[in-house]
């Protein structure tokens, strides 16, 4: 028996998750759905799990595609593709009622009996067997995940052109069969027989908009490589650490192309004393690991900001602590960042919250670094690194160029002169009345040789503060998303940023007023936040990692300590996964519902 | 190692490399180290803002401040690393590295494995004491079996590090020893050091008067001891001639144990750039403009 078809749905935005083993490519398909939407002037965005093992393992990829601002990677899909019965049972519930399963017939039976329940349209598809037959059996079960993306071309009727294109972009240059296999096994998919599926389902790609611009697909992880580039970042060097090695991979190939170079250390302390050599030689430099190695550079940190050096450090945080959660993500590296090292060491810490921000951001970061002579501790994450993300080519013109420039000779040089900016002088520099710098982690008198006089320590303690704080003075003020007086106020750092505005907009609909605003300069914190907060009764900073007896996460900690108000409160989560949209708005209701009064000041 | 610019710089006298007043002890080995130093700075002839005068930490380590050059005192154990990024990115500089044995064989040991792996450009001079000095003594990896020190009272029961076995396993492309003690000797050593295109390190017995007295006297003529040359039938390009060199009983023999010459890291980071490297702004937008045009 068949559910008879209700009536055709138009929809222009829609979440795909595809659920397989890791080795099935599958994240190969999503990539090629984004890139294709990315091209087709669609908003995209991914979020994507793959197991920590080598091979193998239940993964999944989500594509969220459509129109207007794609907040966030999806709740509940419109689409699951389960290649096994595996990937059914543990993704089915994720779809939403009236949503489709695409299924592979070969591997997989539903429970056709809760697929009427709920409304869901089941499209079987043998994907192996039609693989396996039409490139003739040779290729066991590659090329299955083609033939899957030639079914949902399909489905979301894009233009098989650039698909095609696409495929000769990626197999072009391998054996001319690899080509020709692939785009016979997308032909097959794409001509395989849907039936009412497509009568009941029709994706309307949007129309280019009038202000049609260049988009660029990738993820957390190349925006930072190539927004080092852009930043001038002309040495790097770093050990392997899973989320951050992509970095480290792009730009060891990369660099040599801009004149520079990033090594592969033998640790992760070699690899920032390596970029502090780099930096103090006065190229712009760079480390970055994720949190066990971040652990591991943090005597190196405090050196930088001693010996007042500039220095770019990456940290892809990952589920924590110790060995912790691999390939999960967590935001449980802010106190690390904030404080990794010994002594009144002030540092800068900083936190993309989107790809975008991880290209632009990261120059932002570099200047800084460059400007105040300071270590820059660079915040992304495992969500962020890995999904991927459709936005707008960056203008170049904004390239801050290259990373070093052979300073001229200076008449006479102060290493740390207490009463102006330290400005790094690298060696090569002649300094005309021969007395020469030390650049030293012992405490220093203006021209870097000890001292250890009391009025002298504390007047360079508080010269290493001080530019914090003609730093904080010049930060942009965080834009609030919604009302700027109210009840609510959701603060978010990192990659929830899109989260916490779809949550907004979501209990709009939903007859509630929040308001969102997002930190990306965590300290220093900009001035005038304390005012902002002042303008709602609830100030409920959302987060992934876990609260302290406050209820509070680490940034909540933080802004409750810096601004004494109680009205600071944390929703916090240790789950590994990313934020769902309804289950942050579900966080907060119950915040509401357990403190049932208005937090008074 | 060449240098375009080294005729048009004055020479260098010491008047012009000093700084601080060393605050070693009287009669400390590391005095002759820093004079050979300062005296082989004017012969090579390299402008003063090239060179970069490095150290990690300890008495040895405070070297930096007695030297008027661009001088960086880095923290314990990782002035290697800290060469490496400034050799490979800087290779139009000198750069000199000044560390202890703690430095070298203890805190910082793996390092030196990576280091001489490289083959970078880069000298090091380990002023080897045998004893943890700054601290007040405590026992260093080199100190010999039965050494006393404030964490050994009872004598310590770890066999000490040999270093030139170490260097030579390691991979470095110059190794050899020397002693504080004989000026005309060190200066020999370092000055072929200095001139070897390649990591090249100079292990120098250096006495800590202190803590440490009479420690090297074996190998002090005016001591009573023998000072041993390097036979000179000794081939520095056979591996195994060097390691049997090493293996002999303190105070061994004083010299080069090893050179030979391998391509630099240095170089061969450099043939992995463009002939002409995109230093400039303009270049750096084009290559990176086209790079982003594949993610559209």
């Amino acid at each position: 028996m068949k559910t008879e078809p209700e009536k055709l749905e138009t929809i222009n935005d829609a979440v795909i998750r595809m659920a397989g083993n890791s080795q099935d490519g599958i994240q190969s398909v999503g990539a090629m759905l984004a890139r294709l939407a990315g091209r087709s002037e669609m908003e995209v965005m991914t979020y994507m799990t793959i197991p920590a093992t080598i091979s193998g393992g239940p993964s999944i990829f989500q594509v969220h595609m459509g129109t207007g601002r794609v907040l966030s990677a999806g709740d509940a899909a419109d689409i699951l593709v389960a290649f096994y019965q595996h990937s059914y049972e543990a993704h089915l519930e994720t779809l939403r009622d009236g949503g489709i399963l695409i299924y592979d017939s070969n591997d997989v039976e539903p429970d056709m009996e809760l697929l009427r329940e709920r409304r869901i349209t089941a499209a079987p598809v043998p994907m192996t067997s039609l693989t396996i037959e039409i490139l003739g059996g040779t290729g066991k079960q590659k090329g299955k995940n083609i033939f899957l993306l030639g079914t949902l071309s399909r489905i979301f009727r894009l233009d098989m052109k650039k698909v095609k294109r696409l495929l000769e972009e990626k197999f072009g240059s391998k054996d001319e069969s690899v080509l020709r296999n692939s785009l016979l096994a997308l032909e097959g998919g794409y001509a395989y027989e849907l039936g009412d599926l497509l009568k009941l389902f029709s994706f309307t790609p949007p129309e280019p908009g009038e202000a049609s611009h260049d988009m660029v697909t990738m993820n957390g992880n190349q925006a930072l490589a190539y927004g080092a580039i852009a930043a001038g970042i002309r040495f790097g060097a770093a050990y392997p650490i899973t989320p951050w090695t992509e970095v480290m991979e792009i730009l060891r190939t990369e660099l040599p192309r801009y004149g520079g170079s990033f090594i592969q250390t033998e640790d992760e302390l070699a690899g920032i004393a390596a970029a502090l050599g780099a930096a103090y030689g006065g190229v712009a430099a760079m480390t970055g690991s994720s949190g066990p190695g971040l652990a591991l550079k943090s005597e190196a940190i405090s050196y930088a900001v001693m010996a007042e050096l500039p220095l770019l450090v990456v940290d892809v945080q990952r589920g924590g602590p110790s060995t912790g959660l691999p390939t999960n993500v967590e935001q449980s590296d802010l106190n690390l960042a904030l404080h990794a090292g010994h002594g009144d060491a002030p540092r800068v810490v900083i936190a993309a919250s989107t790809v975008e921000d991880c290209f632009h951001l990261v120059i932002e970061a570099v200047r800084i670094a460059r400007e105040y002579s300071v270590p820059v501790i660079f915040l992304s994450d495992q969500a962020l690194g890995t999904r991927l993300e459709a936005y707008p080519l960056p203008d170049l013109e904004e390239l801050a160029g290259p990373g070093f420039e052979k300073p001229g000779p200076a008449a006479t040089h102060k290493a740390y002169p207490l009463d102006e900016q330290t400005r790094h002088l690298p060696p090569g520099t002649r300094i005309e009345d021969g007395r020469y710098p030390c650049v030293t982690g012992l405490e220093h008198d203006e021209y870097g040789h000890p001292s250890a006089n009391p009025k002298n320590h504390a007047a360079m303690t508080r010269k290493r503060a001080e530019k914090l704080e003609r730093l904080a003075r010049s930060l942009p003020i965080p834009e609030i998303h919604g009302p700027d007086s109210g009840e609510t106020l959701l603060v978010g750092w990192g990659s929830t940023k899109g989260i916490l505005h779809e949550a907004v907009s979501r209990a709009a609909r939903e007859g509630q007023t929040y308001s969102a605003l997002h930190v990306n300069y965590i300290n220093p914190l900009p001035n005038g936040l304390g005012a902002i907060f002042k303008n709602f009764r609830r100030v409920l900073v959302v987060e992934m990692n876990a609260p302290d007896p406050n209820g509070c996460g680490q940034l909540a900690a933080l802004l409750r300590a810096r601004y004494c108000l109680d009205r600071i409160r944390g929703i916090t989560k240790t789950d590994g996964l990313a934020f769902r949209v309804r289950e942050v708005l579900a966080m907060v209701e119950a915040f509401h519902e357990t403190h049932a009064c208005p937090i008074s000041q | 190692m060449t240098d375009k610019t080294a005729a048009s710089s004055a020479t260098l006298g010491r008047a012009d490399l000093k700084a601080d007043k060393p605050t070693w002890c009287p009669g400390c080995g590391d005095f002759s180290v820093l004079a050979t130093y300062q005296k082989l700075l004017g012969e090579f002839g390299w402008p003063q803002e090239t060179i970069a005068t490095l150290s990690g930490i300890g008495c040895s380590s405070r070297f930096p401040y007695f030297v008027n050059t661009h001088s960086v005192h880095f923290i314990h154990g990782r002035i290697l690393p800290f060469a490496t990024g400034l050799s490979l990115s800087r290779p139009d500089l000198h750069p000199v590295v000044f560390i202890g044995d703690g430095d070298a064989y203890s805190i910082g040991g793996n390092h030196f494995d990576h280091c001489a792996r490289k083959n970078l450009r880069l000298t090091v001079v380990v002023m080897d004491n045998e004893v943890y000095g700054l601290t007040k003594k405590q026992t260093s990896p080199t100190s010999p079996l039965g050494f006393k020190s404030k964490t050994d009272p009872w004598g310590s029961k770890m066999t000490p590090i040999n270093p030139t076995k170490k260097l030579i396993s390691s991979g470095a492309s110059f190794v050899a020893r020397s002693i504080a003690s004989n000026p005309k000797h060190l200066a020999e050593m370092m000055r072929a050091a200095m001139a070897h295109d390649g990591f090249s390190v100079v292990e120098c017995l250096s006495e800590c008067v202190m803590f440490n007295a009479g420690s090297f006297d074996s190998a002090v003529p005016r001591k009573g001891g023998e000072f041993k040359l390097v036979p000179d039938a000794h081939d520095v390009g056979d591996e195994e001639a060097a390691y049997a060199l090493a293996r002999e009983k303190f105070p061994g023999y004083f010299g080069i144990y090893y050179q030979v010459q391998r391509p630099t890291l240095n170089e061969s980071e450099a043939s992995l750039r463009p002939e002409s490297p995109i230093r400039g702004a303009d270049g750096s937008r084009e290559q990176l403009g086209a790079t982003l045009k594949n993610f559209t």
